[in-house]
């Protein structure tokens, strides 16, 4: 199992390393549908292994189809599920440790580190409360703000993402998708974060609407110097706002480099299929390209070896019998293959 | 050159939809003509009209919309001119249509063998065993393996991949002319989404269909298409061959509509189209683009823009096309 470890010398203080994420692991049981008795029949293996580490203002994309474990990343680094093993550090501190032992204040004041905007601004905003509650709620819970500054301070956040003040007594059902997802952020960003979570922000939104979010996110890092987790599976916006990339597969991350390395030189199959299957908005650049076949498989019983040998056109014999070791193939570029892309 | 037959002709078509908040105007004088043969792209964000077009054409506009003008001719024969029966006997048969969603528009109580069967059976003269096989046929054309056993599943027992192929299948069954295809991959993931996509351009070398794709997405426009119709707030902003269109569109919105989309193979700045998909119970006055359209004039507010050809095969409706230079996918 042990495959990527990689050593960093824990708690040097010199690390600029925001987020470190270490061999990271959520299995979900699967439960029979017994009259009286639950019986566990199997194990989900959601994120198997995974590790990377997250730079102070760095933006890190993590990209895969449905069902590759993207999101229970997210909500493991954010300890809203508890993981079955390995560690998450947010400033060098072991979080699931913190959360275990700290007081409430102490939870309270690291969970305003990090904060969460989801895929649904439609979802994910309190019908009935106005603007300015739902942008005000962080500071009932947080108290960072004395209260006869609240007025300010949202009107503050809503001109940050591109609102205006009288915006901050409308409903959110008056509200467009890009507006709320600007609500979204205004809400997240409320708490003053160091780190953001984006899950899908964009993948909701009219191509129009798209683009304004994604600068303003490149805006919100230059300005506050935020560092993000932006969690997508659409190819083209994670290349257009991320630093480095992760690529994962049914709960593994197969290859990690930075972005342009990883979109111009990519290592493993799976990614080489994955940049091939999104179509390019320009006839000329019509090509040929590898469809993969198949589908992904069950994750209760991923395929024994490399979990992509099944679909892979490259794989051979030992694919199927050895998992293959996730490293550094090229200078800050890692892949996990037997028979990587290689010039 | 030989000139290809027109197979679709819509002309002024009007879809409104008679709210209680008042008549949302869907669709509100669209134009544009398809040839036998031809993959045609109707682009546009949401609110653009786009499905209600397609809904129109089929005549299944959901109440409280109502075709209210316009004509649209499919061989020569008017379509809003024919009765309920008539088009019923054309759905499937002539014309058909995939939605975005498969779980949805597959009926989750019958086995897909039931649902293929019932298409083959409605239109045309067969005993049930020969349209079960024309079902396992069809299942094995969209390649569905082992389509005999498959069959007498249910919608839920297939993934969103297979749902879809199942979907086309059923388009398929009674080998129309013309398929609408309503933003068939948007559900699914990039690599099922690139079978599906080749299973389309496959199937319609094969049989021979005209398409009309339906889709936000820049990227497979570029792919599955000839010619596009790009569609704003209900209206026809451009037409054009595909090449042409990315190369050198005519209309601000289209210009706007590209630069707004991030490339995989380059990393560009993108450019933001201000404000927001304006309210089509009371669209903007002029030209619907006027209020987030940078080149802007009077005249935009006041007069409506009438498309017109300005090239041989390039239509535009804009004032102030003459006036401004815009920017391709390869000139930024």
């Amino acid at each position: 199992m042990a495959k990527y470890h990689v050593e960093r010398g824990k708690k040097s203080l010199t690390s600029n390393n925001l987020i470190e994420v270490k061999n990271l692991v959520k299995y979900f049981p699967v439960y029979s549908r017994g009259v009286l008795l639950k019986k566990e029949v199997g194990l989900v293996h959601a994120v198997d292994n995974v590790s990377f580490n997250i730079k102070r203002k760095e933006t890190f994309g993590l990209v895969g189809e449905s069902g590759c474990g993207k999101t229970t990343v997210a909500r493991l680094i954010l300890n809203l599920i508890k993981p079955t093993s390995g560690e998450v550090f947010f400033e060098e501190e072991n979080i699931f440790e913190k959360f275990q032992s700290a007081n409430k204040d102490e939870k309270l004041k690291l969970r305003r580190k990090m904060q969460l905007i989801f895929q649904n601004p439609y979802g994910s905003l309190d019908p009935r409360m106005t603007v300015f509650d739902i942008i005000s709620e962080p500071f009932v819970i947080h108290k960072h703000v004395p209260k006869n500054q609240w007025k300010n301070r949202v009107y503050e956040l809503l001109k940050l993402v591109g609102l205006e003040e009288y915006h901050a007594e409308r409903y959110p059902h008056e509200f467009s998708g890009g507006q709320r997802q600007r609500i979204c952020m205004a809400r997240a960003l409320a708490v003053e974060p160091e780190f953001l979570i984006a899950d899908e922000p964009v993948s909701s939104l009219d191509v129009s609407i798209r683009a304004q979010i994604l600068n303003l996110l490149g805006e919100l890092q230059e300005r506050i110097g935020l560092a993000y987790l932006y969690i997508s599976h659409d190819l083209s916006s994670v290349r257009q706002i991320s630093h480095k990339v992760a690529v994962m597969y049914l709960g593994e991350i197969v290859e990690l480099a930075d972005t342009d390395e990883l979109f111009k030189k990519p290592l493993h199959p799976y990614t080489v299929a994955l940049i091939q299957a999104v179509p390019i908005p320009d006839p000329k650049a019509r090509a040929m390209k590898i469809v993969l076949p198949g589908e992904v498989p069950s994750p209760i019983n991923p395929p024994s070896g490399c979990r992509f040998h099944p679909r892979c056109p490259k794989a051979q014999k030992i694919c199927s019998e050895k998992e293959p070791v996730f490293e550094e193939l090229k200078s800050g570029h890692f892949a996990a293959c037997y028979f990587p892309h290689m010039d | 050159m030989q000139v290809a037959e027109t197979l679709l002709n819509i002309e002024g078509l009007k879809t409104h939809f008679f709210t209680e908040a008042g008549v949302v105007k869907a669709v509100d004088g669209i134009s544009f003509n398809l040839k036998k043969g031809e993959s045609l792209g109707l682009v546009g964000e949401s609110g653009s009209g786009k499905t209600v077009t397609a809904l129109s054409v089929l005549r299944i506009v959901p109440k409280p919309g109502k075709i209210t003008d316009g004509k649209i001719e499919f061989n020569d024969e008017d379509l809003l001119q024919k009765t309920e029966e008539e088009m019923q006997r054309m759905r499937g048969s002539e014309i058909a249509i995939i939605f975005q969603d498969p779980s949805s528009s597959l009926n989750p109580v019958y086995t897909v063998e039931t649902q293929l069967r019932d298409v083959v059976m409605a239109h045309q003269t067969v005993s049930k065993t020969e349209a079960r096989k024309k079902a396992i046929e069809i299942l094995e054309v969209v390649g569905i393996p082992d389509a005999g056993t498959r069959m007498r599943e249910y919608p839920h027992q297939f993934s969103g991949g297979m749902k879809q192929r199942v979907a086309v299948a059923r388009a398929l069954a009674c080998e129309p002319t013309l398929l609408f295809a309503d933003e068939p991959t948007t559900n699914l993931d990039v690599t099922i989404q690139a079978q599906v996509l080749n299973l389309l351009n496959d199937l319609k070398k094969k049989f021979g269909m005209s398409l009309v794709m339906i889709t936000h997405d820049m990227g497979i426009i570029a792919e599955m298409t000839t010619r596009i119709v790009v569609l704003y707030a209900g209206r026809v902003c451009e037409i054009a061959e595909t090449h042409d269109l990315f190369e050198r569109p005519r209309h601000p919105y289209t210009e706007a509509l590209l630069a707004a989309v991030p490339r995989l193979d380059m990393r560009k700045t993108l450019r933001i189209i201000p404000g927001n998909i304006p309210n089509l119970i009371q669209p903007p006055s002029g030209c619907r683009f006027h209020p987030r359209c940078q080149y802007a004039k009077q005249i935009c507010k006041e007069d409506i823009p009438i498309l017109e050809e300005i090239e041989s095969g390039h239509f535009v409706a804009c004032h102030e096309w003459q006036n401004i230079t815009l920017k391709g996918e390869r000139s930024r």
